[in-house]
């Protein structure tokens, strides 16, 4: 073996060390005797005095030094492993360090949510009960359903099974009974609309019952069917609809700038792209606080609006759901235009040409040729749009103000304003539910597009 | 062939007391349900250029691959100089690989490229730079030392490949389709050029091709393989002249094949394919038992095709129904019975213009007791 | 060719100007003399002085660099190696969670992570600073930068490795010394975007920060919730243009390099 492999041996050591540097500061006992020296605030490792970063310093170089031998003897160790066992350490070690990563700052931490979302709200610190401290046997038969009571989880997990039953009768009983009645008509649109509300109303009947039968056997769901409170299921729906009319006015406003984009000469798309994408590289907090200057009540737009005189009195627009529409219609065009433009680009332009020259009319090539064809790019833009506007945040609270309700506002609020941890969990726990369909059907959209392309 | 002396005739595997170089023992290579080898016994002797044909999916690359380390066998041992090579690493082998792409490094130039094993040899630093120069002039590369491979055309690539995969003096070297991204008429050329450098270095050569041409002109032995097995391993002329079943007389080159019955005669057999035709007779020493069914193979440019019936032991009567112009020869497709369509070929030694015979004409073609062969697999 | 119609060119204009508008506003008004952001009162460049005596700013865009930076870093680092397990290790253990894992904070609303981990962190009883900012930015970009990475891996030739591992490079150094330098504009492109995301990030960054370790969006953030201030409206156009240059500039780069190959591969061919 030549110094080269050392070498690189040592980088990555040193590399995987300092990644590791942060999180061993928290527990190693040197940490703990550089926050008495280092004054109250114990993780201010780049702080701003000039003491604060020699002591930080020196942690790190005291850490790197006192950690070398064990670098050294795990890399002799790994060097003196036979060939095969060589491979099998190498391997297990590259896997197990991203793996690790995530399980400890992803999953766990998910768990954790997922317990408190059964706990109760108490005044303490953390503010909520049971805890691990209480025993563990205590705290597993203190978890209830209480708060998803509360926050109308029932509702929501009643519409989910809506959704679902009619997504399973639409598609496996629907086809079957209708090859079974009549089975060599043809089908349009008409057709398959009336089957899918028909499924729905079916699924919606009969969850309904299920429901009823359900809470008249046991009371204990009585809390679920009756809603406490109605505050948490119409930030459901109203966050729903946010999400869908702006991914129809992102669609509107994003698939003509994608198609002119692809139509555009080929020397000058570089530029287009890159002027598209320009925006999502910008702060989003800036971007939407660029519109609050614009549709304030003094701001640009009515300023304008008034001095042309087409309209009388300012608009209200500010802290209403027009612009929350506009705020995320603004943000989240990027992610309509880019895999629509890509749809396109990739499409043959022969195409159209030979649909025109089979004697259609050039609105009805694009209608029959150029859409079918950007459907996939259209349905992947529409999910990168709606996935995330689902739980939004920071466009309904600084372009809507109070008067829009958005689930990810609520948590929050439900977080920081009341201190109510539990309730903010289980809310964190039915978004993620909700966001399960959308997430579903994007992972198979994407699929069906990989095995087109091979 | 690549013979070392032309003078004695390179043949170590009809030699018994030659050592094999590399040795296939009952070698198996699954890939979950699909048998990619199929108990393969196989050996190749030093300085051979030794040519794996087949189809795609027939298993050739999984072999080489297999020889570079990249695959492990399921069952079975490969020995390189009597050493079992299996659980050694690919970068402990020494063996080097010219790959079908060239994998050649975009972000290293031709001499980097090069360099590039040497580096991790145990040669001393200074001679590194000596046999850069060495494999650079072998492959006539020297004014592109400096470029990147993008840089440099198809065939210029294909050389830097080759040099790259030389350069640390492999006792055995595998070339995966090495002239398949070259344009036919550098192929042809870069043919001669990897039999002198392969009889030059003195190193063994494996090479894997689809195309029966290019492995008949450079190969010492072809292993035609078929679904994981060996159809025949020989010289270029047996395979051609000999094949040993109907599937690699007609995957070498062009042949006509009949199916019918034998009957042994006087100093060889007859074989009976069509109750109103003359059945065809073969001399062999050989003859098989009565009433085998067996095949007839015979190459087009044996057959020959006249207006008049010639004298020969096997004559038939056809109508031409179709002619192939290749302009130095023509290929006649002629009906001798319904539906059995032989294929003639002739050199166009007259002009065109001057052929005595054309489509519709009635021909008779002919061939000698000896121009084919009699196949039962 | 391709036909340009009055149509194409109303929607790109429309469109463009909706994207770009908003901000060119806040860059004029950035230079407005007048206190009261909506009217123009003169060109001044008052504003970019009083922000940059802004000491709660000026340490806030410390803070955030300082996170941007290690967490870009070692989103990096973890990010590439979990886009190289997922494109070649092939099957282990587990991989069924790993690719969920790796692909669920992209979708996750921001709301969540910072929730889970925050609580993570009290649970684990760890103090907020700056330290759980890098770790929880960390989590989530590395997904980000392994996505970016693994998109880059799998058109790689693979054979390229193998003629590493031929010439006789181990696996380790054949990563090294061949993969590495060929991945590395989408590693690079990866950091970036790391960079970026942490930079902007406003809500994970609240639930994770501590009380002595405010970052900028979140500085912003409350500013802003007062309403439209002409300090914001300078810091943002010192952020835009900051960021117009970096990507105007890598966007010349890539483009001088495809021009260049392309040149190169012609001149290849004509021998």
């Amino acid at each position: 073996m030549n110094s080269r492999v050392t070498g690189s041996f040592i980088v990555l050591g040193l590399f995987v060390f300092l990644a590791g540097v942060f999180y061993l500061e928290t527990f190693i006992p040197l940490a703990r005797w550089s926050d008495a020296v280092g004054g109250s605030r114990p993780f201010t490792m780049l702080g701003d005095g000039w003491f604060d970063v020699a002591i930080w310093w020196f942690k790190f170089i005291a850490l790197i030094v006192i950690n070398l031998p064990i670098i050294a003897l795990i890399i002799v160790g790994f060097r003196s492993l036979p060939l095969g066992l060589k491979a099998i350490v190498a391997r297990q070690s590259m896997i197990s360090t991203p793996y690790a990563w995530l399980l400890v700052f992803f999953l766990v931490p998910f768990g954790i949510v997922l317990k408190i979302s059964f706990s109760d709200i108490a005044l303490a610190i953390p503010p909520y009960v049971p805890t691990l401290k209480d025993g563990l046997w205590t705290m597993l038969s203190g978890l209830d359903l209480e708060n998803y009571a509360f926050i109308g989880a029932g509702a929501v997990f009643a519409s989910f099974a809506v959704i679902v039953i009619s997504a399973i009768m639409f598609q496996i009983i629907y086809p079957r009974v209708r090859k079974a009645l009549i089975p060599d008509a043809r089908y349009g649109v008409f057709d398959s609309a009336a089957a899918a509300l028909t499924t729905l109303a079916v699924a919606l009947v009969n969850v309904a019952l299920i429901v009823a039968a359900l809470a008249l056997l046991f009371p204990v769901l009585r809390a679920f069917v009756d809603i406490p409170d109605f505050l948490y299921f119409a930030a459901y729906l109203s966050s729903l609809k946010i999400a869908l009319i702006s991914t129809f006015f992102t669609l509107l406003i994003g698939y003509p700038i994608a198609y002119a984009m692809a139509r555009a000469a080929e020397h000058w798309r570089p530029t287009l792209l890159m002027l598209v994408i320009l925006p999502f590289w910008t702060s989003f907090l800036i971007r939407v606080y660029a519109w609050i200057g614009i549709l304030s009540t003094e701001g640009y737009l009515n300023q304008f609006l008034l001095g042309i005189g087409v309209i009388g009195e300012p608009l209200t627009i500010l802290n209403t759901n027009i612009a929350v529409y506009i705020g995320i219609v603004y943000t989240y065009l990027p992610f309509m235009v880019l895999p629509i433009y890509a749809a396109l680009e990739r499409m043959d332009d022969s195409l159209v040409e030979a649909a025109e020259d089979l004697g259609c009319s050039t609105f009805s090539a694009f209608w029959l040729i150029t859409a079918p064809l950007s459907k996939p790019g259209v349905i992947a833009g529409c999910f990168l749009v709606f996935i995330p506007t689902l739980g939004e945040f920071v466009i309904p609270s600084l372009l809507g103000g109070s008067n829009s309700i958005m689930i990810g506002k609520v948590l929050w609020e439900e977080f920081f304003n009341n201190r109510d941890w539990p309730v903010a969990s289980s809310v964190a726990v039915i978004l993620l539910l909700i966001l399960i369909i959308p997430i579903v059907l994007f992972q198979r959209n994407q699929q069906n597009e990989r095995e087109m392309d091979g | 062939m690549a013979q070392p002396n032309p003078n004695v005739i390179f043949a170590p595997w009809d030699d018994p007391a030659q050592k094999p170089l590399i040795q296939f023992k009952n070698v198996t290579k699954r890939f979950g349900d699909f048998t990619a080898i199929d108990n393969l016994t196989l050996d190749i002797y030093a300085q051979e250029f030794f040519a794996l044909l087949g189809p795609s999916g027939c298993g050739k690359t999984t072999l080489m691959r297999m020889l570079g380390g990249f695959e492990t066998p399921t069952e079975g041992q490969i020995f390189l100089d009597g050493v079992d090579i299996v659980p050694v690493p690919p970068n402990e082998r020494p063996v080097n690989m010219m790959f079908q792409s060239y994998a050649l490094f975009p972000h290293l130039t031709v001499w980097e490229n090069i360099a590039f094993g040497l580096k991790r040899s145990d040669m001393p630093k200074d001679q590194i730079g000596d046999r850069v120069e060495k494999m650079l002039k072998l492959t006539q590369l020297g004014k592109f030392a400096k470029r990147k491979p993008h840089q440099i055309s198809g065939g210029q690539r294909q050389r830097v490949a080759l040099a790259r995969s030389l350069a640390k003096a492999p006792k055995l070297l595998l070339l995966d389709e090495p002239l398949g991204a070259l344009d036919k008429k550098l192929r042809n050329e870069t043919q001669f050029e990897l039999m002198d450098i392969q009889e030059s270095t003195g190193t063994t050569f494996v090479i894997v091709t689809h195309d029966q041409e290019e492995a008949m002109t450079v190969a010492s032995r072809v292993a035609v393989m078929v679904d994981g097995q060996l159809a025949q391993v020989a010289t270029p002329d047996q395979i051609y002249e000999a094949p040993r079943t109907t599937y690699v007389a007609d995957f070498i080159g062009d042949v006509n094949l009949i199916a019918g019955k034998s009957s042994p005669v006087d100093g060889g057999m007859d074989v009976h394919w069509d109750d109103n035709q003359p059945a065809i007779h073969v001399t062999t020493d050989s003859p098989l038992s009565a009433r085998t069914a067996c095949h007839f193979a015979i190459r087009p440019e044996k057959v020959s095709i006249s207006a008049e019936k010639p004298d020969a032991v096997n004559v038939m009567k056809g109508k031409i129904i179709d002619i192939a112009y290749l302009g130095n020869i023509s290929t006649y497709h002629v009906e001798i019975a319904a539906g059995v369509i032989f294929k003639a070929q002739a050199t166009n030694n007259r002009r065109l213009s001057r052929r005595t015979y054309t489509w519709e004409d009635e021909v008779y073609l002919s061939w000698t007791d000896t121009a084919g062969v009699v196949l039962t697999e | 060719m391709r036909r340009f119609s009055w149509f194409n060119a109303t929607s790109l204009t429309f469109g463009f100007a909706f994207l770009y508008l908003p901000m060119l506003i806040l860059i004029i008004y950035s230079f407005n003399e007048s206190r009261l952001v909506t009217v123009w009162a003169g060109f001044s460049t008052q504003w970019y002085g009083e922000l940059f005596q802004n000491e709660a700013f000026l340490d806030a865009a410390w803070v955030t660099i300082k996170v941007a930076f290690w967490s870009s870093t070692l989103a990096t680092i973890l990010g590439t190696m979990a886009a190289y397990i997922m494109v070649r290790a092939g099957r282990f253990r587990g991989r069924g969670l790993f690719s969920g894992m790796i692909y669920a904070p992209l979708v996750m609303p921001e709301v969540i992570t910072g929730l889970s981990l925050l609580l993570f962190f009290i649970a684990i009883d760890v103090n907020r600073g700056i330290l759980t900012i890098v770790l929880a930015h960390t989590t989530f970009a590395m997904c980000y930068v392994s996505v970016v990475v693994t998109s880059r891996l799998v058109t790689f030739d693979k054979s390229l490795e193998e003629a590493a591992l031929d010439l006789g490079c181990t696996p380790f150094d054949a990563f090294r010394s061949v993969t590495l330098p060929i991945i590395m504009p989408a590693v690079v492109s990866g950091w970036l975007l790391a960079f970026t995301l942490s930079l902007d990030d406003l809500v994970i960054a609240t639930f994770t920060s501590g009380p002595s370790s405010t970052t900028l969006p979140i500085k912003i953030f409350s500013a802003v919730r007062l309403g439209v201030t002409p300090e914001i409206n300078a810091l943002s156009t010192i952020m835009i243009l900051i960021v117009t240059v970096g990507v105007i500039t890598a966007s010349l780069i890539s483009r001088g390099a495809t021009i260049k190959a392309k040149a190169d591969e012609r001149k290849a061919e004509q021998g």
